[in-house]
């Protein structure tokens, strides 16, 4: 592509600006934890320490927060999955009139705010007698998470080979057969990646949890409550770890969705040549 | 029906619906539903239930607006917040976009594959932090005695430190800083489909890189705008911890509002009609957004 060398210059310039921005707050985040100084801050430097850390670790409101918050990803993980795969699949073998609207209908969720989630189901549950609690943010999560494992599944789905279910049909395995031994192991990755994803989305939710927790405390809420109130660079080590494990998190999904993306593009390719080979076979 | 019988077999035919069902209707319709009834109800005490005021009522709704004077330009208190939300949420929208532009152009067409590839990684890191965690590294940056300040001074460019934190400019920068990615990757893969041939031929017959944008990658980015507009408009009007974090007393968002009405006034129904406005909102922005960049709600899904 032909630019000129100014403008060519002058993006340069603000690509680097733009990513200075992204990261510089990050980075300014994660060094005030190794600052001395009570307030989380760079300036002024009181010398390196690693007591925050220690604080976190003592914190024991913290590693309940902590254990909720991974209860409650789990929870979600359970009644998230397998309720999106059914969704997918009853998505995909219905009518085409009502296959729009039922799409609509599951995927509005992810168009919604998670703080109307939160507060539909809160008075949802209340009205039927149950009230805020973990539980309750299990089910206002899952409401919008089964989206995203609905959507991925379905995804996966769009590349069965239909032929195979009908040839396991065909001999003699009963639908329950064909289901676990055809479609399941072929939905597996889709599964997989999107139980991830679940822990992941339940994990740093906010907005939902907000007002579904009832007087329980997930490390989210844990985190925002210790910015406004009681804020030291313990917090920042929360977040330092927090950061660490996300970025661990994201290259792992990454890897992960590259590894598939290549297998699907090496399957087509697969599958472009045999049916080269067989149209030279057939005009030899 | 008949066709999934016929791969499924009955019982898990009859599986997969009742869990869909227990999904669409348990988790999704119902609760919508008895939240908007809810929000015509007065906020009454248990004796009075059942009673003569137990009747339906605008009440909650017409509270918005009580106490504003279009004509002496005076407007109620939570009102004022709703429009500040408006207002502010669609700054937001504004600046994701003008920043977000240049970038996902670059990284769709003007860099090679591999490089694009490496700079997505980048990009997507950030993008999984968790926002309460995006808004706490700029409640830091934006601190009285904080870097920021810090740096500007130093540089010269101001004499005292600013109060950032004082009014809506820290929501503002936050919430950009926080949504920003939100509005990357729609635009990024929208302009990405665009052929490079086309770009060459615009230029080639003499359009100016200015002209060669406007008509050409941003007509064809139009999806990608609008998914990007609706994903951190929706995300700006209903964020929380945004203003939370990085706000003051002054410059309550409408969310805070309905956190208000709902745990600290115990009344619920006209936080319920609050959340239903807000959501009415969202839903108004997202109409409006699919009718001026003609994209359906397949497209937004993704």
């Amino acid at each position: 592509m032909k630019t000129t060398r100014g403008s060519d210059l002058v993006m340069r310039i603000y690509l680097v600006l733009f990513f200075l921005y992204l990261f510089v707050p990050l980075v300014i985040m994660s060094a005030a934890t190794f600052n001395a100084s009570r307030f989380p801050t760079v300036l002024p430097w009181q010398g390196a320490t690693l007591k925050w850390f220690e604080a976190l670790w003592a914190d024991e409101q913290m590693w309940k927060a902590l254990w909720s918050s991974v209860g409650v990803g789990i929870a979600v993980i359970l009644v998230s999955v397998p309720i999106g795969v059914a969704a997918a699949l009853l998505l995909d073998g219905v009518h085409k009139k009502a296959r729009s609207l039922l799409y609509a209908v599951m995927v509005s969720p992810l168009l919604t705010p998670g703080v109307i989630i939160g507060i539909s189901t809160l008075i949802f549950w209340e009205r039927l007698g149950v009230p805020g609690g973990l539980h309750l943010a299990v089910v206002g999560q899952s409401s919008f998470i089964i989206a995203y494992v609905m959507l991925m599944v379905l995804a996966r789905l769009q590349r069965f080979d239909r032929s195979l279910e009908e040839a396991a049909l065909d001999l003699g395995a009963t639908h329950v057969q064909a289901f676990r031994r055809v479609l399941l192991p072929h939905l597996t990755p889709a599964i997989l990646s999107s139980a991830v994803l679940a822990f992941f989305q339940s994990f740093e939710n906010y907005n939902t949890t907000l007002f579904t927790r009832g007087t329980d405390v997930t490390l989210t809420i844990f985190l925002a409550s210790k910015v406004r109130t009681g804020l030291t660079p313990a917090v920042n080590a929360l977040g330092l770890i927090l950061i660490s494990l996300t970025v661990a998190g994201a290259i792992v999904y990454e890897i992960m969705r590259r590894r598939e993306a290549q297998r699907a593009l090496a399957a087509r390719k697969a599958a472009e040549r045999e049916e080269i080979g067989q149209l030279a076979f057939g005009a030899g | 029906m008949s066709e999934l019988l016929r791969r499924y077999g009955l019982p898990l035919t009859t599986a997969m619906t009742l869990a869909t069902l227990v999904w669409v209707v348990m988790m999704v319709v119902l609760p919508y539903f008895v939240m908007v009834e809810y929000s015509f109800h007065r906020n009454l005490t248990v004796t009075e239930i059942g009673g003569p005021r137990d009747v339906y009522t605008l009440e909650n709704y017409a509270s918005l607006f009580r106490g504003t004077d279009l004509t002496a330009w005076e407007f109620s208190d939570d009102f004022r917040v709703f429009l500040r939300t408006i207002w502010g949420s669609a700054l937001v929208t504004f600046v994701c976009l003008v920043v977000c532009y240049p970038v996902a152009y670059y990284l769709a067409l003007g860099t090679s594959k591999e490089r694009a590839a490496f700079m997505l990684v980048l990009l997507v890191i950030p993008f999984w932090i968790n926002e309460i965690l995006r808004t706490f590294a700029w409640f830091i940056l934006l601190a009285y005695n904080g870097p920021l300040n810090a740096v500007l001074q130093g540089m010269g460019i101001i004499d005292a430190p600013v109060r950032w934190l004082s009014g809506s400019g820290g929501v503002i920068i936050g919430m950009t800083y926080a949504f920003l990615l939100f509005m990357m990757f729609p635009l990024y893969n929208a302009i990405e489909t665009l052929d490079r041939n086309q770009v060459e031929a615009a230029r080639d017959l003499g359009a100016s890189t200015w002209r060669v944008h406007w008509r050409v990658v941003v007509p064809h980015a139009k999806p990608g705008v609008a998914v990007g507009c609706i994903m951190v408009f929706v995300l700006a009007a209903s964020s929380y911890i945004v203003p939370y974090l990085l706000g003051s007393p002054g410059t309550r968002w409408f969310t805070q509002t309905i956190y208000e009405w709902f745990f600290e006034a115990s009344d619920w129904p006209r936080g319920a009609a609050y959340a239903f406005i807000l959501l009415g909102l969202c839903v108004a922005f997202i109409m409006v957004m699919m009718r001026v960049f003609k994209v359906g709600l397949t497209d937004i899904a993704k």
